[in-house]
């Protein structure tokens, strides 16, 4: 172990540089956002993941953001181990109906201000699941949605991209009142 | 098998009205003395229940006799929606039962557990693939566990990490878990439902979304049920191509979770490590086909495209770093007391439960049970490859790790033999099916429906399709079945006895699929 950790000290680190943020998700996101909201949230971002019936694709790829290539909580961004203690729910799955309740409930949980975004192309209007009697066709039918990451499921850069965007959204706002 | 000695499935099947074309193993419609004689021998450990599906009207369970190293699948007709329970005898069928009689209100007789599995009362209607009906709302009752100074913990469906949601009810004695019983179904899709009238495009797409983490084995599973039902041969390249796919997509999930194993005992070096391996072997996927997790990349008839141009040469650089790293990951976990304090010893599954229910993968190969469906009923290239399917007897969580270690390094094997072997040619053959009825032979010999079954071993063990394609060209019936129907119920036998906060490492040493059997 120490062998490890020494070399850990010597070698540079795999983290990779910040994406640039995603221009179209910005879009989605201006339209989203509320000016008083915006200027509370500080310069952190705490994320809930809730899993509304996805196959786990995506929450594989969130997992990914954790590992020392992405390094997410070098942003400001970390996950959460509970509903209160966020301001985001990155939600994924086409939003079955057995996890209604419960996605409902960790909503309600969630202290404002809270921000929703949907997560792989399934969470925006139930993908290929669409039209099952099953689930709801897209997490929106559920929770107001604020930003959808599209992908199937989308690669890390691409959450980060999204997320990213949500933040400098949230942050270039919070400094024009 | 052995010559001249009939097995048990074979007298089965001969009692029975054989499916004029299921290939590539038998299918007979059955009396009920021999469902009976089925279900005997399940009992009493001479066959295993590799699947118990249902459709209107008819129930099916597929079997194995390991010994011969065959399988086959007897089919019960039930016009009245009853047949005898194959749960009353052999425990593990039960939850397929339940979530045979949720989705077609097929009626096991005399089964100890009646209660629904998939229908959390929230569509609406039941019986959704069979005959709807109003929904009446019923409460979800527990088993009950009772003693002096029990208390009960009840967990999920929405978890405190990055997981898939599911509840868990513990009862306790203090911190030790006298029982776990768990509830699922928060995810079900109704991807059989989908795939019912769908062609098969889009029926491969379904089932390469059934467990994200097994997209490659399901979309194999399902191309080579599709062919078996269609009769395809497959180019060889194609076929060496998938392999390698369902290679890299045990190595990134074994190596992801050996590292999870550690972090849930406190120890997230190995998490960070094997992080970075888990990283690098989904770029190289990338980079050879064009998706991290190489979704829709195995189709009916081949695959979706070849090999990327630079795709070897990103391998071949992802074997040689793994093969420089992960010696002195897996000698940190050897010579790491803390860490085995935590898994030796823990969540202890027996040799005899695997057995009973069939426990595929590492669950089941760490308690001795030694299939593997890469050997068992090898497609090509397994049968000119060579590697070895690691058992230990142990059952614990240490012993599930092993396994995985074992299983990095066969699969460092296989991918290296099958870049040295891929051969050239073409990738996808002809498969014409989806557009229409066919011409030609099937339709001249009368041939209204065609079906097809293969067992492909994914990194959680082995995956079955079942498939049924109509006169039409479209889907009639599919089921997919996840080996975590069978590994589920043994994380509750498992898990009895051990303390709550060693929950989280035994469930991560399972690692079963939510989505995968809530379907």
């Amino acid at each position: 172990m120490r062998r490890l950790l020494f070399k850990s000290l010597i070698h540079s680190p795999l983290t990779e540089p910040r994406p640039p943020a995603s221009s179209l998700a910005v879009g989605e996101l201006v339209h989203a956002l509320d000016g008083a909201a915006r200027r509370r949230l500080g310069r952190s971002l705490a994320i809930r993941a809730v899993d509304a019936g996805s196959c786990n694709g995506c929450e594989l790829e969130m997992n990914a953001l954790g590992n020392a290539f992405y390094d997410l909580e070098r942003f400001g961004i970390r996950f959460v181990a509970s509903p209160r203690h966020a301001d985001v729910l990155l939600v994924t799955g086409p939003m079955s109906r057995n996890m209604r309740e419960a996605v409902r409930r960790t909503y309600d949980a969630t202290p404002d201000p809270k921000w929703v975004v949907a997560l792989g192309d399934c969470a925006r209007d139930g993908g290929c699941f669409a039209g099952s009697y099953a689930v709801m066709d897209g997490v929106s039918a559920v929770l107001p949605v604020d930003l959808h990451i599209p992908g199937c499921p989308p690669p890390p850069v691409e959450i980060l991209k999204g997320l990213l965007a949500l933040l400098e959204g949230v942050n270039s706002k919070a400094a024009t009142p | 098998m052995k010559q001249g000695t009939p097995s048990t499935l074979t007298d089965i099947a001969a009692a029975g009205r054989r499916a004029e074309h299921h290939a590539p193993f038998i299918r007979a419609a059955v009396p009920t003395d021999s469902w009976n004689l089925a279900v005997e021998h399940l009992a009493e450990g001479r066959l295993t229940l590799l699947d118990l599906w249902g459709e209107a009207g008819a129930v099916h369970i597929a079997l194995l006799d390991e010994e011969a190293g065959e399988a086959a699948v007897a089919s019960l007709e039930c016009p009245d929606g009853r047949y005898p329970s194959v749960g009353r005898r052999h425990p593990p069928a039960i939850r397929l039962e339940r979530a045979a009689a949720d989705l077609f209100g097929l009626v096991p007789q005399d089964t100890p557990d009646p209660r629904a599995w998939l229908d959390h009362g929230q569509w609406g209607f039941v019986h959704p693939l069979g005959t709807r009906m109003p929904a009446a709302a019923s409460p979800y009752h527990f088993l009950p566990a009772e003693g002096g100074s029990l208390h009960q913990i009840a967990v999920g469906p929405v978890h405190a990490g990055i997981i898939e949601p599911g509840h868990f009810r513990f009862t306790a004695s203090g911190e030790t878990i006298v029982r776990l019983e768990e509830r699922l179904g928060y995810t079900h899709k109704g991807i059989e439902g989908l795939m019912a009238g769908a062609g098969i495009d889009r029926a491969a797409g379904l089932a390469g979304r059934t467990s994200g983490d097994s997209t490659v084995a399901y979309a194999f599973a399902f191309a080579r049920a599709a062919e078996a039902a269609l009769g395809i041969a497959v180019p060889p390249r194609a076929a060496w191509l998938r392999a390698l796919m369902a290679e890299l997509e045990r190595l990134a999930n074994h190596l992801g979770d050996i590292g999870a194993v550690c972090n849930d005992a406190a120890f997230p070096l190995m998490l960070a490590h094997c992080g970075v391996l888990r990283e690098r072997v989904l770029r190289a996927s990338d980079a050879a086909f064009g998706h991290r997790l190489m979704r829709d990349r195995i189709v009916p008839g081949g695959t979706a495209a070849d090999l990327a141009e630079d795709g070897a040469a990103a391998i071949r650089a992802l074997l040689a770093n793994i093969r420089a790293r992960f010696p002195a990951l897996v000698r940190l976990y050897d010579n790491t007391a803390s860490l085995q304090d935590r898994t030796v010893g823990t969540g202890r599954l027996s040799t005899a439960l695997a057995r009973q229910y069939g426990a595929g993968g590492y669950v089941g190969r760490a308690s001795g049970r030694r299939f593997d469906a890469r050997r068992a009923f090898a497609c090509p290239p397994y049968d000119e490859l060579a590697f070895d399917v690691p058992v230990l007897a142990e059952g614990d969580v240490n012993a599930r790790v092993w396994i995985r270690i074992r299983e990095v390094e066969q699969s460092l094997s296989l991918i290296e033999q099958i870049l040295r072997g891929l051969p050239a040619g073409p990738v996808r053959a002809d498969v014409t099916a989806s557009d229409g009825p066919r011409e030609g032979a099937a339709t001249r010999e009368g041939v209204a429906t065609r079906e097809g079954m293969a067992i492909v071993e994914g990194f959680r063990g082995d995956v079955l399709v079942w498939l049924r394609i109509a006169a039409t060209g479209l889907v009639e019936r599919c089921r997919l079945r996840d080996p975590s129907w069978f590994q589920w119920p043994l994380l509750e036998a498992a898990i009895e006895g051990n303390i709550v906060a060693d929950f989280p490492l035994c469930n991560k040493s399972f690692n079963c699929s939510y989505s995968g059997c809530d379907l």
